[in-house]
């Protein structure tokens, strides 16, 4: 039963680095390149919705919604500004800049939001006839207990999962995107319009930032400027554990890495959990170095 | 174009540098200076003390801060001989921060300073103090490395091991429970100077450590692993010495959990009512031992907590408290000895320590309080309990 409680909690601890990684990997598989900026968008999106249910008394589908269009614009407007420019740059440059961009959005943050951490309302509950109020169901008899936010995170990541997967394959612009990622100047030459085409990933990587926050801080309650930075690193690495670029491939290394973690603290050392998370990684890495579900797909996307 | 580019990156490098290194605090309630302000300074003495005022401790080092202005503008409003003018550095938690702040103090003509309000900060800020021979008595940095070697820095609080076996003699004395489960972050000298001492004392006085978890990283979210351990080796108590952030994610967590244990913290859990958005629910029934209580009855409590409700908006917590003490205790100190502000830094911490090894102190945080030559503190712990909301006295 223990067992059982450990794969449940590593689960949802995956499930949320899962839908991180997938805009990590989005954003990779076309513009190739590691957008560190992305944990930062996701505490902007935690941010916003905290604020519009908070302190503007909305309904929360509408903070989620309001998340998603401020992420979204925010996400072109870094590409416009930062990353555009660089595009025949080389990667490092614009890696460098990512990583800058990471910083710039946690000190403007700190200066718009002050450094008190903020406690996130969980929006997944039900309240009873009898006033109480539930956050999650039991299974045997009560033995075992899973959140509703778990329950929604992954659902939320099978369906994002595949929109994405039939989006890339069978829209136009999902197509183009494809196109892109594999030569950027032939599909310019095939006329496909190369700007365009990465704004609107990023566009689609920040939405998914932004509902990939509030998972995130529904899952676990606290908010402040840093947020999104460690969960943000995780879900990196699960998305080379899975094969960066692959969008199967973040999922599935999400929740590996979810779990994996989880049965570290549990069975080897609370100490030790992440020096045994990374150690994986590596020897991943090592023996398969495109990762778990890099090699079958090809497209990286 | 590339012209273009690189003006914008320029800019935003120069905003978020401008992020980086800003000291006021971003809170609208704060004062921004010292409100007697300059013509003082040649009379006054120059105490400085650095602390975080930015980032995820901001609200310690903010409270310390406020609370020793409010004993500086006490004391000032007094018109006697001795005045003082306070000046606060950020450091955010940081001890390289701490350091250029400490140093940014010196070149201001600090000469007494109040070191730095978190404990990893002011290991690296007391090392200075003690080359610099400028005396420093800290509000709250509580590991014993601060104090240890340097005659010239001083404690308001009590040191973490003193924390540790302070909070097992009191689940001991009021038999809370015979078997408990810590918690404690591993990175953290403050969180585990207070969890070697109290399994220490916890197995002197037979009470069973049942689960011994720890968590590393500052943004480690899931405790699903330390809460069931815990669980499934039947704590009755889990003993917490951490700060608050970490503790009201572990409440929210073992609610979900449905594991409905004893809850005993130390003075870092200070702060949790007045996260925004914290269901205080969930902290129904937390323990702590700390040595001020706002509630208490007597006068100069009752009078510290409606002025600073009045300048800040809110209940002070310990750390005011601490900084309250911290320039009263100089204060008291500065008296016996007779100094003037025009003497010598190096003058004035002879004098000081003369005088803080010898002498006794009352304060909001304890009565009766003296100092050992080590710079460590003396006085006795509260227990606190949160009820609806609120710190209540436990005796």
């Amino acid at each position: 039963m223990a067992l059982l409680g450990y794969i449940i909690n590593g689960i949802s601890l995956g499930s949320v680095y899962a839908i991180i990684a997938l805009g990590y990997t989005m954003v990779y598989g076309i513009a190739k390149m590691l957008n560190f900026a992305h944990g930062d968008v996701i505490m902007v999106g935690g941010y916003i919705c905290f604020y519009a249910v908070f302190s503007f008394e909305l309904p929360w589908p509408v903070g989620v919604l309001l998340a998603v269009i401020v992420c979204t614009v925010l996400g072109i407007v870094i590409e416009r500004l930062a990353y555009k420019p660089l595009r025949a740059a080389p990667s490092l440059a614009v890696l460098i800049t990512a990583i800058g961009m990471s910083y710039f959005l946690q000190n403007a943050a700190l200066l718009l939001f002050s450094s008190n951490p903020k406690v996130f309302p969980n929006f997944f509950t039900v309240t009873r006839a009898d006033g109480t109020v539930k956050n999650g169901f039991e299974l045997f008899g009560g033995q075992l207990k899973v959140a509703y936010v778990t329950v929604i995170t992954i659902v939320c990541c099978l369906v994002i999962m595949l929109a994405l997967m039939l989006f890339t394959s069978k829209t136009k612009t999902g197509k183009a995107m494809r196109a892109c990622s594999e030569d950027k100047g032939a599909a310019q030459l095939m006329g496909i319009n190369v700007n365009a085409t990465i704004s609107t990933t990023f566009a689609i990587g920040s939405a998914l930032a932004a509902i990939a926050g509030v998972l995130l801080c529904s899952a676990y309650p606290m908010l402040m400027p840093t947020t999104g930075s460690m969960p943000g690193i995780k879900a990196f690495t699960a998305a080379v554990f899975g094969g960066i670029g692959s969008i199967p491939g973040a999922f599935l290394g999400g929740l590996l890495l979810g779990v994996v973690e989880i049965f570290a603290k549990a069975y080897i050392s609370t100490q030790m959990s992440d020096a045994v998370v990374f150690a994986i990684l590596i020897i991943v890495l090592l023996v398969k170095p495109a990762g778990l579900l890099g090699k079958q797909i090809r497209e990286k996307v | 174009m590339k012209r273009i580019v690189a003006l914008i990156l320029a800019l935003m490098m120069v905003l978020s540098l401008a992020a980086c290194g800003t000291t006021q605090p971003t809170e609208p309630t704060e004062p921004t200076e010292p409100s007697d302000a300059p013509e003082a300074s040649a009379t006054a003495f120059k105490i400085g003390g650095t602390g975080p005022l930015t980032g995820g401790a901001a609200i310690y080092g903010n409270a310390a801060k406020n609370g020793a202005q409010i004993a500086v503008d006490e004391i000032n409003a007094l018109g006697g001989d001795i005045q003082f003018e306070l000046r606060y550095e950020d450091d955010v938690h940081d001890a390289e921060k701490a350091v250029n702040a400490y140093n940014t103090l010196k070149d201001w003509g600090m000469q007494i300073s109040l070191g730095s309000v978190t404990t990893k900060p002011c290991e690296a800020t007391s090392v200075e103090n003690y080359a610099d021979r400028i005396f420093a008595l800290t509000p709250s940095a509580s590991s014993p490395a601060v104090v240890a070697n340097k005659d010239n820095v001083f404690q308001m609080c009590f040191t973490d091991p003193n924390q540790g076996s302070a909070s097992a003699q009191y689940i001991a004395d009021k038999g809370l429970a015979t078997k408990v489960a810590v918690i404690w972050k591993n990175d953290d000298v403050y969180s585990k100077g207070i969890h070697d001492k109290f399994c220490e004392k916890a197995a002197e006085l037979g009470i069973e450590v049942v689960s011994d978890t720890t968590f590393a990283d500052g943004n480690d979210t899931d405790f699903s692993v330390q809460i069931s351990d815990a669980q499934s080796n039947g704590a009755e108590l889990v003993f917490l010495p951490i700060y608050y952030q970490p503790a009201s994610l572990i409440f929210a967590q073992a609610s979900t959990a449905g594991y409905a244990p004893k809850w005993f913290g130390v003075d870092g859990m200070d702060g949790i009512l007045t996260m925004k958005g914290f269901d205080t629910a969930l902290a129904e029934g937390v323990m702590l031992l700390t040595p001020f209580n706002a509630d208490a009855e007597d006068e100069r409590t009752a009078a510290f907590v409606a002025k600073y409700q009045e300048q800040f908006g809110e209940i002070p917590n310990q750390f005011a408290a601490d900084g309250y003490d911290c320039i009263y205790a100089i204060y008291q100190a500065i008296q016996n000895a007779g100094l003037t502000a025009d003497m010598s830094n190096e003058d004035i911490c002879a004098a000081l320590i003369e005088q803080f090894t010898t002498m006794t102190f009352d304060g909001l945080t304890g009565t009766g309080v003296t100092w050992n030559a080590t710079g460590e503190v003396s006085k006795s712990p509260k227990g606190m309990v949160i009820e609806n909301g609120a710190y209540v006295g436990l005796d």
